[in-house]
């Protein structure tokens, strides 16, 4: 399936970039994240686990164990220091 | 039905945005506003400039999703949140959270919990220019408290 990625903050500046298409067969977020972090470099160090990351699905926050569906976005981003 | 959620560069007039709100509805005997501001100090540093990102999209849709529940909780007539991004400057105007009610009671309480809901929820990131270079803000345990407090767990910072 294909899904849209969307990086913010510090994790775009680690990543380079703030959007991508990809595909995968990642069930879940936590998949997702794992698939990423495979990926090495900047992507195993900006999303590392036991690094604060949260994880928004179709533009709402979401829990890592919420399931992937085609044409999903996903956003990856620190903790959020709005206000 | 008025505009409840902005998301905007330019900044904000206080006065224009209660006016608004108080002639919104005849009911209306409380208006209550919190504005939130550039500070130049910051974690003991000096900080020149701040430059504020966001999620456009999800941005206006949590802060809808945190005025529905504003309205579920309390008795309130009106509620409006507004939010600058891009750059900014100490003294500057960041965000206004303006609640309208008949006693002033709700409009107080509603003003409070959609500030802390929108510190640990809304998708805005903070960057500060200081000294020693930017420097991305971090998230504070006590905003996730603060939020705490109305039942809500925030699991941001």
């Amino acid at each position: 399936m294909k899904i849209q990625l969307r990086y913010f903050a510090s994790i775009r500046e680690a990543l380079g970039h703030g959007a991508e298409t990809i595909e995968t067969q990642a069930s879940s977020l936590a998949c997702l994240r794992d698939e990423l972090i495979a990926r090495g470099g900047a992507y195993a160090e900006a999303l590392a686990r036991g690094r604060a990351v949260r994880v928004a699905l179709n533009q709402a926050m979401a829990d890592e164990t919420a399931a992937l569906a085609d044409g999903a976005e996903v956003g990856f981003f620190p903790p959020v220091t709005g206000g | 039905m008025a505009e409840r959620v902005s998301i905007q560069t330019q900044d904000f007039d206080l006065s224009a945005e209660v006016a608004a709100l108080r002639q919104h509805h005849r009911g209306v005997g409380a208006v209550c506003s919190f504005i939130g501001t550039v500070r130049d100090r910051n974690e003991g540093q000096s900080v020149s400039t701040m430059e504020l990102e966001h999620y456009p999209g999800m941005t206006e849709k949590a802060i809808e999703a945190m005025i529905d529940e504003a309205f579920r909780r309390f008795d309130i007539l009106g509620a409006r949140v507004i939010h600058r991004v891009g750059l900014l400057r100490p003294t500057d105007q960041i965000v206004l959270v303006a609640v309208s009610s008949a006693h002033r009671g709700e409009s107080f309480q509603a003003c409070e919990f959609l500030m802390d809901y929108l510190k640990t929820q809304a998708p805005f990131w903070k960057k500060e220019q200081t000294p020693d270079g930017a420097r991305w803000v971090d998230a504070r345990v006590s905003d996730d408290k603060a939020l705490a407090r109305w039942g809500i767990d925030a699991r941001n910072a």
